[in-house]
């Protein structure tokens, strides 16, 4: 550091005050950091992109083409012909089942979700509800795998093995905890004197829930919407267990099914693998700061 | 569980807070509540009662054995190794991840808009799910067919995924692949917090980059480094997806950790009774692992891991 200070070149040497000298120093110094940072930042980078650009560029090449070209270089002529392999393998069913598995679940988790938040702030005090908030933070620390056995027992009890609701049903559940906790710290912010003024207009608790409460809560709602809708889009263990049949197979377990049916066909596994990231990178596009926060929601600000 | 709900509901008891009429909201947290006792709670209540139960899998007798699912689990001459391999998941991931999702974080957290951009592509493996992840790695490590083949690199052309160290490092790698972003945001939002006066004292005091990093901001992230931790710790517990597809425990037993022993005794040699059993640990194991965890952070951390 100390090579900072002297001789400033030229006719510049008398101007700068003797104060400046530490200031100088210490932005030198930042600087210096920002190389290593800097690098480090690089390197991750990279770590985190090569996988990620291979899997394009190879689903781009022909399959001859890939076994005799550098991997990492860009296909010379693209072609279109894994996408409609992964295409007429059935790609649109499994895409509607995730999206009817995602949506089924998540609307309705949401929402019970809300009512029971708005509750447990409301109703602070009331016995029973401190129980169900405790159970639902306890909650928090079931793991889903530890469970998945008497799941399967019970769903199979429903009569539900093999059939879409099978998924829906504990994926709305087991959202439940971590979606109550978001949005009751999210409506314990909404000022007191809100309520009661709604209350002094004589709304019921169901109409403030709605009128007042929802729309003040928008932005935890679409983050804790989030949050779930990517656990359950990309949720491989309870369709594995609870669907046998492929006509109910979700994007996951088709991949998996995709990579022994097309095995060394390096190219078409790219594609399925793209295919079936791009629509969580195009809302990730979209809504990326939602995104964010949703996919951290409930731990540290 | 059925007896809490009918006797409160009634009780109309005026509350502490605001004077919010709260037997008129209570049944407002009943669908949410009902939904998850039923799978959540009950499961969790079956899991231990299963694991005293024999049970195939497909018929519907179940019979209630005492010990005798517990005596099989235990006894399973692989039990020993699936412990080895699920704490070296957890050690080895923690041991990667935690270093770089700290330097990271605090790399991300100066505001400048190259860092922004970078972090906006260091996010991209927290929407890809297990599976997909798995395949693109075991597709990228082929050994014929894969990256290492193709450049023709002797050095990359390992059996990343068919050589049971190899394995074990390889799982590790794309473990932390995947979530360092995550921790990574974490330790981000952690940094952003700690005042910035106490930096400009220590610049004050001459103390440079390296020392302002060991003096302060490490002792400032303690509480997150508890909380982090403690999610990764009990997170690779639970690591199911991403071998399974990966490696599906191989070779061999190498990658057999105890979430997949579980699914294999369970779904694939129907033994549910023992598959139940190694449940049970996984659940008592994390618990125990999170009280610790908090034990070690001090009271403070309970905050952290539940403010939104």
């Amino acid at each position: 550091m100390a090579t900072v200070t002297p001789t400033p070149v030229g006719t510049r040497a008398t101007r700068p005050p003797a104060s400046h000298a530490p200031r100088k120093s210490s932005r030198r110094r930042l600087r210096e950091n920002n190389w290593v940072g800097g690098g480090f930042g690089w390197i991750w980078l990279l770590v985190v992109m090569l996988p990620l650009y291979w899997l394009v560029i190879t689903s781009f090449k022909t399959q001859a083409n890939y076994f005799f070209t550098n991997p990492l270089k860009p296909p010379t002529e693209f072609t279109f012909e894994n996408y409609q392999l992964v295409i007429e393998s059935d790609f649109v069913r499994y895409f509607t089942n995730s999206v009817i598995v995602t949506a089924g679940a998540i609307l309705p988790a949401t929402l019970i979700s809300f009512m029971a938040a708005y509750a447990i702030v409301r109703g602070a005090g009331n016995r029973f509800l401190r129980t169900v908030n405790g159970i639902f933070l306890m909650g928090l620390a079931i793991p889903l795998q530890a469970v998945v056995i008497p799941v399967y027992l019970i769903i199979i009890k429903m009569e539900l093995y093999d059939t879409l609701q099978a998924i829906i049903l504990p994926s709305i559940a087991f959202a439940i905890p971590l979606s109550v906790l978001v949005l009751s710290n999210f409506i314990r912010d909404v000022p007191k004197e809100l309520f009661e003024s709604m209350r002094m207009d004589g709304a019921t608790e169901w109409g403030t829930m709605w009128r007042l409460a929802f729309p003040l809560t928008r932005p935890a709602l679409v983050t804790v919407m989030i949050y779930n809708a990517v656990g359950i889009w990309n949720g491989f263990l309870l369709p594995l267990i609870l669907t046998q049949s492929p006509e109910q197979a979700t994007i996951p377990l088709a991949l998996a099914t995709f990579q022994t049916q097309f095995g060394v066909n390096v190219p078409a596994v790219a594609a399925s693998v793209t295919l079936t990231t791009v629509p969580i990178v195009l809302l990730y596009a979209i809504g990326r700061r939602q995104l964010v926060s949703g996919l951290t929601a409930g731990f540290g600000k | 569980m059925t007896t809490l709900a009918p006797p409160v509901v009634r009780g109309q008891e005026p509350t502490r807070s605001s004077g919010g009429r709260s037997g008129s909201v209570v049944w407002m947290a009943l669908p949410a509540f009902v939904m998850f006792v039923f799978f959540g709670i009950v499961p969790l209540l079956g899991v231990i009662v299963l694991s005293f139960a024999t049970w195939n899998g497909i018929t519907p007798t179940i019979e209630l054995t005492g010990l005798t699912s517990w005596r099989a689990a235990l006894s399973n001459p692989s039990l020993p190794n699936a412990i080895w391999v699920t704490f070296l998941i957890m050690a080895l991931s923690w041991l990667v991840q935690t270093p770089i999702s700290i330097l990271l974080g605090v790399f991300m957290a100066t505001r400048t808009r190259y860092r922004g951009f970078l972090s906006v592509l260091y996010f991209i493996p927290l929407l890809l799910s297990s599976a997909a992840i798995a395949i693109t790695y075991k597709s990228l490590l082929d050994p014929s067919f894969g990256i290492g083949a193709g450049l023709g690199v002797e050095a990359l052309n390992q059996n990343w995924l068919g050589e049971a160290n190899l394995a074990i490092g390889t799982l590790i790698f794309v473990v932390s692949w995947q979530f360092i972003p995550f921790h990574s945001l974490i330790y981000q939002g952690a940094v952003r917090q700690i005042p910035h006066s106490m930096y400009e004292a220590a610049q004050i005091d001459g103390a440079g980059r390296v020392r302002q990093f060991f003096g302060i901001t490490l002792p400032q992230l303690k509480y997150t480094i508890i909380t982090s931790s403690t999610l990764m710790v009990v997170g690779s517990l639970t690591f199911f997806d991403l071998i399974w597809v990966l490696t599906a425990g191989g070779p061999g037993d190498a990658t057999r950790a105890l979430a997949v022993q579980m699914y294999q005794q369970g779904f694939q040699a129907s033994l549910m009774g023992p598959a139940s059993a190694i449940a049970v640990i996984l659940v008592l194991t994390g618990l125990g692992l999170s009280l610790l965890l908090r034990r070690l952070g001090g009271r403070a951390d309970e905050s952290q891991l539940e403010g939104a």
